[in-house]
């Protein structure tokens, strides 16, 4: 589904990523962790097309196109779903007209209708309950006064909403107390399919334990240094990054 | 990315204006210039009283006395007085008593603007009077609202059918002495609209004033006169365009309204007069004096703004609060792209007691807009009790264009409670590409962010309006992303 060569990147002339290679197929789960600093969220973020790193060399393949050709919008469209590390507030707009304009997007893409409004809000009702969001959440301006842990699981909701055949989390869990952790942790997992794959960005072991990945890969100052299976996320846990610095 | 920005920001100053095209109507107009003897001929062709000829000459002579103001925060080209045609009629077969007199041209051109002059095709609940160039060209439901005693009408049949009314509320929130443009409006206004809503009425409909410059090389100055008696209410509307010229045109307006013991008037404006090219060549000049006095007791005057239009704006539509109790407020929001020049905002001055007012303004610029906010709240000695709320914020797209903030308090009462907020942000990159990530494109998620920081303006118009006035904003900014 994904396949990253050699993927190198800058953010202002500093090099962050120094060349990233890992494939991603249907209905796997990655996890990819790292201390601060590692490259996690910048990977994150040239996958979903954002604009504050330039891609000095390497290639993405996204189900057989070249992922770089597309504009943000389109990989959404084409099933790229970011949770963002810090979702972004968006005053005096619905979270109802967000999302609905958001899937009528993705409909129009797919050739479809515009969805109606009672049908939509029968989705969105279907869908909190999937999540375990609070009602009044989806009511409000898009992230707008949300708790840190409320913004979190809006975006597991949207995430329910849209769909996606790649999920790229970004740090979901951190600032999450253990509630929360479980929402967002089962929502992930309720919305898992053959079909579909996630990349779980994470600090902690701890989200590991709710979301169980077949690929654990270690980066470290722009580098995977260190792939394995999930044992390889409690090993990290024990010995801590420092094991890893003496690997590289 | 910038690269994309500004091929998008190039596609939307070449944004369409729907409303750019000209009618080729029949048109009886005078000869170009400013004089007494025009000011005579006008008020010839009304058919006016001595008393009204009287008023506009006497403002004419006080107009000549006068300099064009030039505190505002805008810069605007010396205008030629003498350049202007002041009168442009479309010409009449014969006095329309019905619509098979009107011009099919002009019925046409109303058509085309979304406004049918014909009262079945109407959108249910709104009554219009379609004023093209110096006229009134049509009122509709007149008859149903005669039916409860309401007057709507134009102003010159207004001041034929009722001129004890006219003579008695014209020019007493608006003297004739106000300002460089409100003299001048009383020295040539030719036509507008007339209101009055008698005592214990609620207007069963919108009322709305449509207004259309057709010809070139002249003015529209129209003036709106509206009574609301005791215990009345009426919402009531007004909407503005313009062809596409490569010259300026001057619109030189005067809204007045009375609102007597408890009646409450709710005036809303989506103003889209052409705006001028994306270089800032042509578009109207809209020189407009808006003023509301809360003469009763727990009256209430309040004003709803939607400006996108024009190429230069200077326009505080303000209320005197001078019942015990009255209530003003102002909802603003105005739109700077391009070269478009705004200096707008309100004055809210409290005379009576327990007196409350509220402002809450969103500007918008883009391009090379300039947006200015000038408000003034005055509270005066006897005002125990006063209160105010502004809020004054201000959304820029790009780094060319500019936002400014004018606020002006004179307190003149301890026991009054002023409160003034004020905010300036920009369009995030991050709120941008969050749309992005979820399958909105930029120029979609430029409309949903600026629909939402309008929100609580857009909220207060009525229904079928806040939907047209969505769209004008998206419209007006499409694109012009900073």
């Amino acid at each position: 589904m994904l396949i990253i060569k050699d993927l190198k990147a800058a953010i202002n002339g500093k090099q962050i990523l120094k060349g990233i290679s890992l494939e991603v197929k249907a209905g796997e789960i990655h996890a990819i962790m790292g201390p601060n600093g590692s490259g996690k969220s910048t990977l994150a973020g040239v996958l979903a097309g954002r604009e504050f790193a330039e891609v000095t060399e390497g290639t993405v393949t996204y189900l057989g196109k070249n992922l770089f050709d597309m504009a943000p919008e389109d990989r959404s469209k084409e099933g790229i779903f970011l949770g963002f590390q810090y979702p972004i507030e968006i005053p005096g707009v619905s979270m109802v007209n967000f999302m609905k304009t958001a899937y009528n997007e993705h409909r129009r893409h797919k050739g479809l209708e515009p969805i109606s409004a009672s049908d939509f809000l029968k989705l969105m009702r279907e869908k909190k309950e999937l999540v375990e969001i609070d009602s009044k959440l989806t009511n409000r301006s898009v992230n707008e006064g949300f708790s840190g842990g409320e913004k979190k699981k809006n975006e597991i909701f949207q995430m329910a909403i849209l769909e996606p055949r790649l999920a790229i989390l970004d740090e979901t869990d951190s600032g999450l107390d253990i509630d929360a952790l479980r929402i967002v942790a089962n929502g992930v997992n309720k919305l898992k399919r053959p079909d579909n794959a996630a990349i779980v960005i994470t600090h902690y072991q701890r989200l590991l334990d709710y979301i169980v990945p077949d690929v654990v890969h270690v980066l470290y100052d722009g580098r995977i240094v260190k792939t394995a299976g999930k044992e390889l996320a409690l090993e990290l846990e024990e010995k801590g990054y420092e094991w890893i610095k003496e690997h590289v | 990315m910038a690269k994309d920005q500004d091929k998008i920001i190039g596609d939307v100053t070449t944004g369409e204006y729907k409303y750019g095209f000209y009618s080729d109507i029949e048109m009886e107009q005078i000869s170009k210039g400013l004089n007494e003897d025009i000011i005579r001929t006008i008020s010839e062709k009304k058919n006016e009283p001595e008393w009204l000829l009287d008023f506009r000459l006497k403002a004419f002579r006080h107009w000549q006395t006068m300099k064009m103001p030039e505190w505002a925060n805008l810069k605007i080209p010396r205008i030629d007085y003498q350049d202007i045609i002041y009168y442009s009629a479309p010409k009449k077969k014969k006095s329309p008593e019905s619509l098979d007199d009107i011009d099919p041209e002009l019925k046409k051109t109303f058509d085309k603007l979304g406004i049918p002059l014909e009262e079945q095709k109407h959108l249910a609940g709104v009554a219009v009077d379609a004023v093209m160039d110096s006229v009134s060209v049509k009122t509709t439901f007149r008859e149903t609202l005669a039916e409860s005693g309401i007057i709507f009408c134009s102003f010159s049949d207004a001041v034929r059918e009722y001129p004890e009314l006219v003579k008695r509320y014209l020019g007493t929130v608006v003297p004739y002495t106000d300002n460089f443009f409100a003299s001048l409006n009383s020295a040539v206004f030719s036509d507008g609209s007339f209101c009055y809503i008698p005592k214990g009425i609620k207007c069963p409909m919108e009322l709305s004033t449509y207004f259309r410059i057709n010809a070139s090389n002249t003015g529209q100055f129209e003036r709106t006169l509206l009574v609301a008696d005791e215990e009345s209410y009426v919402s009531y509307l007004e909407g503005c365009t313009a062809p596409m010229r490569d010259e300026n045109q001057l619109h030189a307006a005067i809204v007045e309204i009375i609102a007597e013991n408890n009646a409450e008037v709710k005036y809303s404006t989506v103003q889209n007069w052409y705006p001028g090219d994306k270089d800032g060549k042509g578009g109207i000049f809209n020189f407009v004096t808006k003023r509301g006095l809360c003469r009763g007791e727990n009256s209430k005057i309040s004003w709803t703004q939607v400006e996108t239009g024009s190429a230069i704006t200077w326009k505080y539509p303000s209320c005197i609060l001078k019942g015990d109790n009255s209530t003003g407020e102002f909802y603003s929001v105005a739109v700077t792209n391009n070269f478009q020049q705004a200096d707008t905002g309100t004055k809210m001055i409290h005379i009576g007691k327990n007196t409350k007012s509220t402002i809450i303004s969103k500007g918008i610029s883009a391009g090379h807009g300039q947006n200015s906010y000038r408000g003034l709240v005055k509270v005066l000695k006897n005002a125990t009790g006063a209160r105010n709320f502004s809020q004054c914020d201000s959304l820029l797209l790009g780094d060319k264009c500019g936002a400014h903030t004018f606020p002006y308090l004179e307190v003149d009462n301890q026991a009054a409670i002023v409160e003034h907020e004020a905010t300036t942000s920009k369009i995030g990159e991050d709120q941008i590409f969050y749309c992005n990530q979820r399958g909105i494109s930029t120029e979609d998620a430029v409309g949903l962010i600026v629909n939402g920081y309008a929100r609580e303006v857009i909220n207060k118009l009525p229904m079928e309006f806040a939907v047209e006035a969505q769209k004008l904003l998206q419209i007006s900014l499409e694109g012009s992303v900073g």
